[in-house]
């Protein structure tokens, strides 16, 4: 079992360094094969994998609860390090989900980064990348799972700067690696203070002990672990590396935006969630932090001109849809919100990376009227965007509405609810009789911030609909605006979508089989009721002349809207700028100071010598005149004390 | 193992009409000798019962000069073995290196001798165990060095050199002092004995003023804040080998040196000191990023991640936990490996453009020379610290034995040097990456116009060993941890 996970994670790894190293060289052995050496090492190890993962989470199906294995103790000194995995219900779902989306990638970018010279490095990286997020998913250890998490990081530095040719592209890699890993500087001393308070690294024990650390330590842990999380996920206020992040390739996008990188964030709060109800005031910032990123990032994304722009602030809205969901104590809604974006987020990805290589342009305004040239990838797109607006029944209807019913469940009936965790319903049969942990929240959530979370969730949905309709019919619908030819790219890529057009589509009712994931009449109503304003608003506009952008009718809040309310230029003025500064004064004052400081004292001896030199000038007479001189000094002395 | 560099050095005197002729036979000799050295080494580690690390073992022990007691007493335990290694390792490379690339001023004769000593005396630091034996061998390091850096060195070699010679002389001055003060009031100068001892028979004030003067000694070599002037200069105006050398051995010797001698001897010290010693260690971390931002050498922008890097292994001692010094001589071998192979690099770009300015170089160098730009990457990546490279555990652990410091440490003052050195480590990664982005990404600007030479044979061979160190400490740091962790238990009385 722990042996089946391991494989999972060490595959691509292993893959990684062989397509590294040998990727080239093999495309004569397996002539013919699209992709060359590099594709085939890069996707057969994934599909392995993928088997593998579905094994293991058969294996949990079939029997629930977690097992973990031990593989090495490394001892430091203090805590020791247990590198081992930890397999449960949680782990088994969402390393499922990672295998398929990264499949689907690294199929999709076999066509797609074709004629690029450099995709040896870059299959081998998005290799490297999955399985830094299986080590995240199955880890038994919280090193571990950091050791992963910080991968992750440099992996979505190299594929972001893949096209580095361009200083742009540079920059965005270095910012999303940078902004990155400031908030995993917080991560990694909130898992220090964890550890340390703990005495173990150990998750299962972590948890276990955690009801017995001080209040302020855990609060402090909690607090501390979503800075990491902010980061990685993309929540205010350090979102702004996303947006950026779309100087990558299309594929790169998907993998980070559905199934690597941003999942890790929402996954490790589900995974320590013990630690955090234990902190009722790190919930509520995260539901602030959520409900600043889901409604912001909305508006940001109403106002992009660019395809990839619009999904990308959607999925900071949608990660912090589903962060709100942990906020609120819906912790089985949020994993399951975070499975179906997976599925759609992809979906929305890989079709739109169609649209770009079809129309040769990221922007909206040159699109138009592609439905009829490419219904495969419309309908599959068409899929998508229902999906993420939360058009019944498709996936992402079920699991926003189960996360809205669990926010209004908990303004209504603030502090004293109770949540049920643990095994995530993944199917039917299995939510009855896995195990099912009770958390009772001591203080609960803060009503204002419940109430909040819930006004903003149902903003959200407004908006959402609203965006995903404008960039649909701007894309789809209309007079063709470009003066190129309409039509599907390659068979690779068109399938790919297509097959990630069905869970998109239907992965929502798995989530019947669990009660609390089950959609309400009352609140599913009003969600319609406001999925079809925001949609009803945005088609109208576009109604109204379907050559122009729906945008306009936000007016002067546009260009506030189109910078994400200068989040950017505001960092730039009050963190890069400042800290630059101080490195050049470091310099000189390295010069001035401190070097100066040594090369005078050197410059003083030498002085000093000077001065002592003008004695031993070499000539006799000075030396006779001053030794008789002391002789004289002597007797006087001598004669005047005596 | 000291002798096969020492026969080697003293061979070099033969005429060079006599013994080997030309230049290369002579840098086939260094070769052979060095990795002949190696070889000992190596057998030295498979000697080595891994089952007793933190007893003395291989002992050599005979009467010096019994007159004053000395002893010529040399052995390796877990805390020097991996360190002899690493040295034996690094002078193999280099002279694998100088097979092919010898530093321009000719004299390769002199040059192979020089080495020679330097090895004989990096390797007696790391085996002493007799304080003044150890002395001796930390000074036998400075000629060769000072030597090397002027004759082989930059525009600006004179001053480095004489900074480097007098600013480590001084400290050296220092700690002779401090060694002697401990030597005479305890009666004996073997270091296992007095590590046994754990300081009783020395009172506090006599602790408090050894620990400080031998400190100051260390703290030059290392280099800490802000004792660190000469390391940048020396470094620049260095020859590859002479900064290789410097960056992965002899900033060792400081550090090796807190935790052989200072520690133990004077404990009292070690703790009156401690947070002072941290705050030092952290203000260099920041420091050291912050210059590293600004600089435009290539060179002298490693040198300053020297002093950052060498910061986190200080900041671990100064924690007086078997974590913390686990994490310093973690941290001594994962920079020993991966700085050394940042010279190197830096070595390889300098050759190719001709300047180690970054401006000057301009971008693009991914387009123009793969191999290099992506082995810079890596080695870049490995010194910011990413799990899963050899620069990442020294970090990290050091963070631990900072969040919960030997009891009688002040908690909160090691808890802020946690949080501080942790945002270092976020600058690093800065600075690291803005190299990058300047080198290797981009269109190709640079005003230098580069040779184009391809990645020779011997560059290979010269670096992937220690790549490959580099990933196996990293994903596998057991191999290291366990080897230290006896020794620095016992060190600390048991903790």
């Amino acid at each position: 079992m722990i042996w089946l996970a391991s494989l999972v994670v060490l595959l691509p790894f292993l893959a990684a360094f062989a397509g590294m190293l040998f990727g080239p060289s093999l495309t004569r052995a397996v002539r013919g094969v699209p992709g060359g050496g590099p594709g085939v090492i890069a996707c057969a190890p994934i599909a392995v994998s993928l088997v593998l993962s579905a094994a293991v989470a058969s294996v949990v199906w079939r029997g629930p609860g977690e097992r973990t294995g031990l593989l090495a103790v490394v001892d430091t000194g203090s805590v020791p390090i247990r590198v081992g995995l930890q397999v449960d219900g949680l782990s088994a779902v969402v390393g499922l989900m990672v295998c398929c989306v990264a499949l689907a990638v690294q199929v999709y970018s076999v066509a797609y980064m074709k004629d690029d010279r450099r995709y040896s490095s870059y299959a081998a990286f998005i290799s490297l990348f999955t399985s830094a997020m299986l080590l995240v998913v199955y880890a038994g250890d919280l090193l571990v799972l950091y050791a992963g998490w910080e991968v992750m990081g440099i992996c979505s530095y190299f594929l972001i700067g893949h096209h580095w040719e361009d200083r742009a592209n540079s920059r965005a890699a270095v910012k999303a690696f940078l902004v990155t890993r400031l908030g995993d500087v917080g991560f990694l001393i909130g898992v220090i203070v964890l550890g340390v308070g703990a005495g173990t690294f150990r998750i299962s024990e972590i948890l276990a002990r955690a009801g017995e650390l001080p209040g302020s330590t855990v609060t402090a842990a909690a607090l501390l672990l979503l800075a990491g999380v902010a980061g990685k996920s993309a929540q205010f206020p350090l979102h702004t590396w996303l947006p950026d992040a779309m100087a990558g390739p299309t594929p790169i996008s998907a993998l980070i935006h559905a199934a690597t990188m941003v999942a890790a964030g929402i996954y490790v709060v589900a995974r320590l969630y013990g630690v955090f109800l234990l902190a009722p005031s790190a919930l509520a910032v995260l539901g602030i932090a959520a409900v600043i990123s889901m409604v912001g990032a909305a508006c940001a994304a109403l106002a992009q001109d660019d395809l990839k722009r619009v999904l990308a602030y959607s999925t900071i809205s949608q990660l912090a849809v589903m962060a709100a969901g942990l906020a609120v104590g819906a912790k089985s809604a949020a994993i399951f919100h975070l499975l179906t974006h997976g599925a759609f987020k992809a979906l929305l990805f890989l079709a739109a990376g169609c649209v770009i290589v079809t129309a040769g342009s990221n922007m909206l305004a040159h699109y138009g009227g592609l439905r009829r040239g490419m219904p495969v990838t419309f309908w599959s797109m068409t899929v998508g965007f229902a999906a993420l607006a939360g058009v019944p029944p498709f996936s992402g209807w079920f699991s926003k509405d189960s996360v809205i019913e669990a926010a209004q469940h908990a303004a209504t009936h603030g502090g004293d609810e109770k949540t049920s965790g643990g095994w995530f319903a993944y199917a039917p049969p299995k939510a009855v009789d896995g195990p099912v942990w009770t958390y009772r929240l001591d203080e609960g959530l803060p009503g204002g911030v419940a109430w909040l979370v819930y006004l903003g969730l149902l903003l959200t949905v407004v908006l959402t609909a609203a965006y995903a309709t404008r960039a649909w019919l701007m894309t789809f619908f209309g007079e063709p605006r470009g003066s190129y030819e309409i039509r599907e790219p390659s068979k690779f890529m068109s399938w790919t979508v297509a097959a990630l057009a069905v869970p998109a589509a239907i992965l929502g009712f798995f989530g019947l089989g669990a009660s609390e994931l089950r959609p309400h009449l009352g609140a599913s109503l009003l969600s319609v009721l406001l999925l079809a304003l925001g949609a009803g608003v945005a088609f109208l506009v576009w109604n109204r002349d379907p050559a122009l952008d729906p945008a306009r009718a936000l007016g002067p809040v546009r260009p506030v809207f189109a910078r994400a309310f200068f989040v950017d230029e505001l960092y730039a003025m009050a963190i890069v700028r400042p800290v630059e500064a101080l490195a050049r004064h470091v310099v000189l004052f390295d010069r001035r100071r401190v070097d100066a400081a040594v090369v005078g004292t050197g410059a003083g001896a030498r002085r000093l010598a000077g001065l002592v030199r003008i004695i031993q000038n070499g000539n006799p007479q000075t030396y006779l005149t001053g030794l008789l001189a002391g002789v004289a000094v002597i007797v006087a002395a001598v004669v005047i004390f005596q | 193992m000291m002798a096969i560099p020492l026969c080697g050095a003293l061979a070099m005197l033969v005429p060079a009409s006599r013994f080997l002729r030309t230049d290369f036979a002579v840098r086939a000799f260094g070769t052979a000798v060095s990795a002949a050295t190696l070889l000992v080494a190596i057998s030295a580690m498979t000697a080595f019962d891994f089952g007793d690390t933190s007893r003395m073992q291989l002992e050599v022990d005979h009467a010096w000069a019994p007159a004053i007691g000395l002893r010529f007493h040399l052995g390796v335990d877990g805390i020097s073995l991996p360190l002899v290694v690493l040295t034996a390792l690094l002078t193999f490379l280099c002279f694998l290196y100088t097979l092919r690339h010898p530093p321009a001023g000719g004299m390769i004769r002199l040059l192979t001798a020089l080495l020679f000593v330097l090895e004989i005396g990096m390797l007696g630091t790391f085996v002493a165990l007799d304080l003044v034996l150890f002395f001796v061998f930390f000074e036998t390091v400075l000629i060769p060095m000072y030597v090397v850096i002027m004759l082989w060195g930059g525009a600006g070699r004179r001053a480095a050199a004489f900074k480097f010679i007098l600013y480590t002389l001084l400290g050296s001055g220092l700690l002779l002092a401090g060694m002697l003060l401990v030597g005479a009031e305890a009666g004996t100068l073997d270091m296992t004995d007095l590590a046994a001892r754990h300081g009783s028979g020395l009172s506090h004030g006599i602790q408090i003023t050894a620990f400080a003067l031998m400190g100051i000694g260390f703290a030059v070599k290392a280099p800490m804040w802000p004792l660190h002037t000469w390391l940048p200069d020396a470094h620049t105006e260095a020859p590859t080998v002479g900064s290789v050398l410097l960056a992965g051995v002899l900033l060792k010797m400081g550090t090796y040196g807190l935790v052989r001698v200072a520690l133990p001897l004077a404990p009292d010290g070690a703790q009156f000191w401690a947070p002072w010693l941290g705050l030092l260690a952290v203000i260099g971390i920041i420091y050291g990023a912050l210059a590293c931002l600004a600089q435009s050498d290539l060179k002298r922008m490693i040198a300053y991640s020297s002093v950052g890097h060498m910061g986190f292994v200080l900041l671990g001692i100064a924690t007086l936990t078997p974590v913390g010094i686990n994490a310093a001589l973690f941290g001594n071998i994962a920079h020993g490996l991966i700085t050394s192979l940042l010279f190197f690099l830096a070595g390889s770009v300098k050759e190719r453009w001709g300047t180690g300015d970054m401006n000057a170089i301009g971008g693009g160098m991914l387009s123009t020379s793969p191999r290099l730009a992506s082995i810079l990457t890596f080695a870049s990546v490995a010194s910011l610290g990413l799990p899963g490279l050899a620069g990442f555990w020294g970090e990290v652990l050091a963070l631990v034995g900072a969040y919960r410091p030997h009891a009688d440490l002040p908690r909160e003052t090691f808890v802020t040097f946690m949080a501080v050195a942790a945002l270092g480590a976020v600058l690093t990664a800065a600075y690291f990456l803005r190299m990058l982005a300047k080198l290797t990404h981009g269109p190709v600007d640079g005003v230098a116009r580069p040779t184009g030479a391809a990645v020779s044979m011997q560059e290979y061979a010269a670096w992937v060993p220690l790549i490959a160190l580099t990933l196996l400490v990293g994903l596998w740091p057991k191999t290291l941890l366990d080897v230290t962790t006896g020794p620095v238990r016992a060190l600390l009385g048991g903790g």
